[in-house]
């Protein structure tokens, strides 16, 4: 034994005798995790977070959240002389007179829009790959929290240095609260601390913005992971890998080394692009006054589906008795994004009561062979992405040359059409790739060599697919429809034979599939029965 | 049926394929040479990140194609510190994939559900901490402690109140008849006749007083946008026409939708634009709701001019300016 190990074996056994983690370690550090490039997204996501805490807590011990007005007497001269609020001067400061200050505050708002890109990607993943199915719905939706509260967080902080753009949001976030109904002007009343804008908001927003929600996120963030951990992560299909096991690396050393390593990347990556990238130049804006504003005002990319929502809505408001409702607010701003968050949380429980599959599942699912959760998918993620584009409907008709109003009737007509036509298309071409991958373990790969058989006829030769990819392609499980009885014995209706009916419904759509390809057929194709 | 069909079979885990620097000792050697550059790399990007952090000046201006004058200082401060990040990343994960083992570990499963035995213990033991506490024997104890629980619910509620405000005078701005309007910025009264046709002018009503400071939530109201036309392009009825004065109009600034300052306006098409979500409001019509989400037209100003000449509101906004809330009566 070298004087290096004994040090480290008696530092070791200090530890154990007082906490015992040896039992705990030793077990843990061999843990299993399975490799896919896909599993490195939600990795992506907690080191933006991480990095996000580094260079949010270095713009703190600079950034002064006050509304208090000043005159401008700092580095930037064309504002020289401006009446701005404390805030905003402070964020010029970082900008232009602490060292490295505009590098951090660049790097935290990448970090911001990369912590959400993953997020997204990441949740694309696991809905694509069913990956939430039991036992895992808790995690989904404590996922979908993250989310909710990763886009909040991002809008408050991007709001914080109350410049032009941003003090725009605001007005915007602002009339949304007010358009709730009954309690609305009270809730802006509160929240602002009198008439918009008031003088408190940044304060206000600005705790929420560094201790509340962060607060929150470590404590989601760490339930995330300790089920990820407890509960061991889903693996893709392949052989030698079952419901019953992990195949991949081991924690110590390999997955250390990778995902220590990857956080390195990641933040290497943030930095360059916080070097080379400018991102929000607040100096270009000017501090916020609500009697003016900037043209093509943007939102950040997470908030653009929203802004693209309230934009396409119609000019509809009640008035009522004395009292307003605006439609035109409520539905895109609280209405349709409530039902969307709403859907997408209960996924897991519907989709189980759609197909009455109540089983654990830890091999994942490729796309194709789920048509309908894959339809489901490519349909929400159309309505998105055309609400997206038209958030920014001002800046594409400009780039592009083409009439606002043109670009705002093909969103507002699209929105409704292209999610079906999007199902529909999906569906369908995840049945055709279940159809080849058929083809494909019974007849085997098309070499593109032609043959002239003596009679004179073409044939292309095939060639037969390996054991493991014929593995690959059918040890999907393709479970069939519901059959819930709609009568009783003596043939009399069920009272809850509706409920059936609909049920055996739903069961069907849902569980449409081509038949996999099985041995047998592999067997008589072989022997020649055609 | 079922039973005849038979499934295609689970060749298992492929066998492990080794890698160069697993067999040969020297790829072994070049990987560990390899990673050990990566790392180097890293500390040259710490000490690019030192000198420029100490040596450039942080108002030093280069020009680089594509990106045009950049601060150089910024510019290879986060150089070195990408560097210095990503290449200590790119080692550890060239070490991990050349020269740690990479041979797949199986481990097993196994289901989360505790056993019925288990699960019937413990059931049996809130039963037992519930019978010992004698929830179900002393409802008075249950059902005050309830209340206390539920009534201190309300403490931080309470507390909360002073937040702000109650609403009050939502909307309602500091137009009073008289009021002059001013041009923002620079707080100057305006002539009629010195706003040529086709002129617009951002304004505010006019400060009486020692105290010339505006709050921001009375400009998020007061802002007026002034526009000349021809008289006869107008397209109004007689109330609202006797409100312009030869051809200026006054409208509020804030949208009528979300709020935002309505700012672009377009002199051939005589259209108010508001950027935020796009709102467009026919100036000649009384800025009527052409297109947008937007529900109502903007708030007409009555103007004219005082004996001076210069311009003044005959009246208060006869409804609220701003987006719409609750309480808003039409």
């Amino acid at each position: 034994m070298t004087a290096r190990e004994r040090i480290a074996g008696n530092v070791a056994g200090y530890v154990d005798d007082r906490v015992g983690a040896a039992r705990y370690l030793k077990k843990s550090l061999k843990k299993v995790f399975p490799d896919h490039w896909s599993f490195l997204l939600g990795e992506i996501a907690l080191y933006s977070f991480i990095i996000l805490l580094l260079s949010g807590t270095f713009l703190t011990f600079w950034f002064d959240p006050s509304q208090r007005e000043i005159i401008y007497d700092g580095a930037y001269e064309p504002l020289q002389g401006v009446e701005m609020s404390v805030a905003y001067a402070s964020a010029l400061d970082i900008s232009f007179e602490v060292r490295g200050g505009l590098l951090m505050r660049q790097i935290h708002h990448w970090a911001a829009l990369l912590f959400m890109v993953a997020i997204v990607v990441h949740l694309l993943r696991v809905f694509f790959t069913g990956a939430f199915r039991k036992p895992r719905e808790f995690n989904w939706i404590l996922g979908i929290g993250l989310l909710t509260l990763g886009i909040v967080e991002g809008f408050l902080g991007y709001s914080l240095p109350d410049d032009l753009l941003s003090g725009t949001g605001v007005r915007i976030a602002e009339a949304i609260i007010q358009a709730v109904p009954v309690v609305g002007s009270y809730l802006s009343f509160f929240i602002f601390g009198g008439a918009f804008p008031g003088e408190l908001f940044i304060p206000r927003i600005y705790i929420i913005h560094v201790l509340i929600i962060p607060g929150i996120f470590l404590a989601l963030i760490t339930v995330h992971l300790m089920l990820v951990w407890y509960q061991k992560h889903t693996q893709f299909p392949g052989p030698g890998r079952t419901e019953k096991n992990v195949v991949g690396y081991p924690l110590m050393p390999v997955y250390m080394a990778k995902a220590g390593g990857f956080f390195f990347i990641v933040f290497g990556v943030t930095a360059f692009l916080g070097a080379v990238a400018s991102i929000n130049p607040i100096w270009l804006y000017g501090p916020y006054t609500p009697g003016q504003v900037t043209a093509g005002s943007q939102p950040d990319w997470y908030m653009g589906w929203l802004d693209g929502l309230v934009r396409m809505a119609p000019p509809l408001e009640t008035y009522l008795f004395g009292y307003t409702i605006s439609w035109n607010i409520l539905i895109p701003g609280l209405i349709v994004p409530g039902i969307l968050f709403t859907l997408m949380a209960l996924y897991p429980f519907i989709e189980a009561w759609a197909t009455g599959d109540k089983r654990e599942h830890h091999l994942l699912d490729r796309p194709r062979n789920n048509p309908n959760r894959t339809a489901i998918g490519a349909m929400a993620l159309t309505f998105t992405l055309v609400t997206l584009m038209n958030g920014g409907n001002d800046l594409i008709a400009v780039t592009f040359g083409l009439s606002i109003n043109q670009m705002m009737w093909f969103s507002r007509i699209s929105v409704f059409v292209l999610p079906p036509l999007a199902f529909i298309i999906t569906k369908r071409l995840c049945l055709s790739l279940q159809r080849a991958d058929r083809e494909l373990v019974l007849h085997g790969r098309e070499t593109g060599r032609l043959v002239r058989m003596p009679h004179g006829e073409f044939v292309e030769i095939h060639e037969p697919i390996s054991a493991e990819k014929a593995w690959l392609l059918t040890s999907h499980e393709q479970i069939a429809p519901l059959e819930l009885p709609e009568f009783d014995e003596a043939g009399v209706k069920r009272p809850q034979a509706l409920k059936n009916k609909l049920r055996n419904r739903i069961s069907r759509a849902v569980t449409t599939a081509v038949p996999k390809a099985t041995e047998t057929e592999r067997k008589e194709l072989a022997d020649g029965h055609h | 049926m079922n039973n005849e069909i038979e499934l295609i079979k689970d060749p298992g885990l492929p066998a492990h394929k080794h890698r160069r620097t697993d067999t040969d000792e020297r790829y072994a050697i070049i990987a560990e040479r390899q990673v050990a550059l990566l790392f180097l790399l890293s500390a040259a990007g710490t000490m690019l990140l030192i000198f420029s952090y100490i040596f450039i000046d942080t108002d030093t201006f280069i020009f680089i194609p594509l990106f045009g004058s950049t601060n150089a200082h910024q510019l290879f401060l986060g150089l070195g510190m990408a560097f210095a990040l990503f290449f200590i990343g790119a080692g550890a994960i060239h070490w991990a994939k050349q020269l740690m083992p990479d041979e797949e570990v199986i481990a097993e499963r196994h289901e989360f559900r505790s056993d019925d035995e288990d699960r019937a213990e413990f059931v049996k033991t809130v039963k037992e901490g519930a019978a010992i506490a004698g929830l179900g024997r002393r409802p008075l104890i249950k059902r005050t402690a309830g209340l206390a629980l539920g009534l201190s619910g309300i403490t931080p509620i309470l507390l909360l109140r002073d937040l702000g405000p109650l609403p009050t005078e939502q909307g309602m701005t500091k137009w009073k008849a008289g009021t002059r309007l001013v041009t923002d910025p620079g707080d100057r009264p305006i002539l009629a006749s010195d706003l040529e046709v086709g002129a617009v002018a951002q304004t505010l009503p006019e400060i009486i007083g020692e105290d010339k400071h505006r709050k921001l939530s009375d400009v998020a109201k007061d802002a007026v946008l002034l526009i000349r036309l021809r008289p006869e392009e107008f397209n109004l009825d007689a109330e609202r026409l006797s409100w312009t004065h030869e051809g200026i109009i006054a409208f509020s600034k804030i949208c009528s939708h979300m709020g935002c300052a309505v700012a672009l306006y377009e002199q051939t098409t005589k259209h108010l634009l508001c950027p935020c979500h796009q709102s467009t409001f026919d100036v000649t019509r009384a800025a009527k709701v052409i297109f947008g989400p937007a529900a109502r037209p903007l708030p007409q100003l009555a103007v004219t001019v005082d004996s001076e000449g210069y311009l003044i509101a005959q009246a208060p906004f006869n409804e609220p300016v701003g987006p719409s809330f609750w309480e808003r009566s039409s």
